[in-house]
């Protein structure tokens, strides 16, 4: 499912630490793309900065690196001066949600027809591992030495609130759920927000009792829980597992949309 | 043909951006620029572009970088603190060479200020704002005509070198009303296309390579990273850094002879005002009421790059006399470049020169 013709040959190998989740949701991306029968002439990837944010680099097409945080910015301007270009973004916990917020929730609400994919690996990984605001609380980071003590963003039930037309969340396990994910996303006009959890084995795991690949993905894997089984455990007045998240279409609506092609 | 209109400077703005086919304003609002975004907001659409209201300064001008990089002529329009805001990304726009134009009504600071007053308190700023080493271009238009005229000339600066350019105004020449000729069509030179076989970033014999907007089927990749002439980082090598930051410098620097743009009055002179914007209007009338040829005026409409040799126009210049709206920021460029006494003039408020006030100083100098 991997698409070769995507790739930028003469830029690989990547720069991803070993084990790290991005190539994987790259893959996902990619492969969600040529599902699409997108060209490469037509396509352009934007982001702005951090790990998740050089993967544009890696793909042979036009594509925006930008400053961190306003990746959505960047896209917008591209997306509305050519609405007949594809515009995907890759971001990451990072840029998105702290320095990004403002342009994340603005871009929901316009509703810009784009795809923005979140690389969520809770943690600043390209400066060395400090805390973001999806660390979970009590977390261990370069910043949060005795523990994260603030709450974490959900960034997929912000996108929703905000406006996005399509919102899911999967993980770097569930390639093929997340793949198809990219796609209804791709498929749906407006702004489609995939947010992907994803293993940072060297900055995030090795500080929290992860120390490797497979028990980073292990606990991805155990901790989500299906959209459709959370609604079951609410309806029963259960209590849903501490420390879990849903995983799965949280929304798909059809409200007016900025920069469709007519 | 053309129509004689009697408007605002800042409507004249919008009105040249349009002219040289401007179809991408992203902005968000701030006094005294915010007519400029208000006539884009209406006419726009209509001529076929987009206007978006951004969330911020920081999301405008990111904005008109990404249409700009999809080949649509683009721009914003701000003051001082929303200038201040868009510094991390005109960087931005420097180290990709992406042509755009950024004009800036400029208001009284530091911080908030005067929002109602003129100033020319960030003329170092255009020039110096952003982090890192780059050159720039800064037009200084000092009547409602020029704001037309020099947005026009603005575009074309940045496309023909692929860098941001400023419209440096103010307050006064952004809200004055004054007659305005408007040409049917206006000339304008886009961007060198990238020539076949040819690297993204791979410059001409003039320091600028050839540009292939986004959808041209290039697949240029685009980073402010330190990049190759493929435009892949290259971050370590500090050779690749000093071969680039070097060029995108150069590019603008060596060129400065054919970007200036200066008026000359009594190249004989021996006292001389310096002016750029509304100062040299007060010059101006100075010059009227007082009929001498022992004085002169050297006004730039081009300030960045700074056009030294004009200084030298003047071979009997013994004292140069410099009236800016600020607490002497350009006087500094003129001292760097003359052996003469340089006289700064400042003046901070928010009001023009008086004619006496600069007579005063002209009685002490002459």
């Amino acid at each position: 499912m991997i698409a070769p013709d995507w790739f930028r040959e003469d830029r690989l190998p990547h720069i991803y630490c070993t084990g790290c989740g991005n190539g994987t949701i790259i893959n996902c991306t990619l492969a969600a793309v040529e599902e699409m029968g997108w060209k490469r002439d037509e396509t352009v990837f934007v982001s702005g900065i951090g790990c998740s944010s050089r993967a544009p680099g890696y793909i042979l097409t036009d594509s925006l690196h930008t400053t961190h945080g306003r990746a959505l910015a960047f896209a917008t301007g591209v997306k509305m001066a050519r609405p007949d270009l594809h515009v995907v973004v890759f971001t990451g916990d990072g840029d998105l949600a702290a320095i990004g917020g403002n342009h994340f929730i603005h871009a929901c609400r316009r509703n810009v027809d784009m795809t923005v994919i979140c690389m969520n690996n809770h943690i600043y990984g390209m400066t060395g591992g400090q805390g973001s605001p999806t660390t979970p609380p009590g977390a261990i980071s370069s910043t949060t030495p005795y523990g994260a003590s603030e709450p974490a963003f959900d960034l997929a039930e912000l996108a929703v609130a905000a406006g996005a037309n399509y919102v899911a969340r999967w993980t770097s396990y569930h390639v093929k759920e997340l793949t198809k994910a990219v796609a209804a996303g791709m498929q749906t006009p407006g702004l489609s927000f995939i947010e992907a959890r994803t293993q940072c084995p060297t900055n995030y795991g090795r500080h929290n009792k992860l120390r490797t690949v497979p028990a980073m993905i292990e606990h991805l894997r155990s901790h989500a829980i299906l959209v459709a089984k959370r609604d079951r455990l609410v309806a029963e007045g259960k209590p849903i597992p501490e420390g879990t998240f849903t995983v799965g279409e949280l929304v798909r609506r059809n409200r007016p949309a900025m920069g469709v092609q007519r | 043909m053309s129509r004689t209109e009697f408007m605002q400077g800042n409507a004249a703005c919008a009105e040249g951006a349009l002219a040289a086919g401007c179809r991408f304003f992203g902005g968000y609002p701030i006094t005294p620029s915010t007519e400029i975004a208000e006539t884009m907001a209406r006419r726009l659409p209509k001529a076929g572009g987009v206007f978006i209201s951004m969330e911020d300064e920081l999301a405008s001008i990111a904005a008109v970088i990404g249409a700009a990089w999809t080949g649509a002529r683009a721009m914003t329009a701000t003051s001082g603190p929303g200038f201040s805001l868009m510094m991390e990304n005109i960087g931005y726009a420097a180290m990709t060479e992406t042509p755009c134009v950024v004009v800036n009504i400029q208001r009284g600071g530091p911080s908030t200020g005067q929002p109602t007053r003129a100033a020319q308190g960030d003329m170092l700023q255009c020039r110096f704002g952003s982090h890192g080493d780059y050159s720039t271009i800064a037009l200084t238009p000092n009547s409602v005509q020029e704001m037309f005229d020099l947005t026009v000339k603005a575009f074309d600066l940045a496309d023909r070198f692929r860098v941001p350019t400023f419209l440096m105004s103010d307050e006064i020449v952004g809200h004055m009303r004054e007659r305005v000729t408007i040409p049917d069509a206006v000339e304008v030179e886009r961007p060198r296309p990238l020539a076949e076989g040819s690297l993204p970033f791979e410059a001409g014999d003039d320091g600028v390579p050839g540009f292939a907007p986004f959808g041209s089927g290039r697949a240029v990749h685009v980073t402010g990273l330190t990049h190759d002439e493929r435009g892949y980082p290259d971050t370590t090598d500090p050779e690749a850094h000093d071969k680039l930051v070097r060029r995108l410098v150069a590019k603008i620097e060596s060129a400065r002879r054919d970007i200036a743009d200066y008026e000359v009055v009594n190249p004989d002179a021996e006292t001389v005002f310096v002016t750029y914007g509304p100062p040299s209007r007060t010059v101006e009338q100075v010059m009227r009421d007082r009929p001498d040829d022992s004085i002169g005026h050297l006004r730039l409409r081009v300030v960045w790059p700074f056009p030294e040799f004009a200084l030298k126009v003047f071979p009997n210049a013994r004292t140069f006399l410099m009236p800016e709206l600020n607490m002497g920021q350009m006087v500094r460029e003129v001292q760097r470049h003359v052996d003469q006494p340089v006289i700064s003039i400042p003046k901070i408020g928010g009001e023009l020169h008086t004619p006496a006030e600069l007579v005063r100083v002209l009685e002490v100098y002459r």
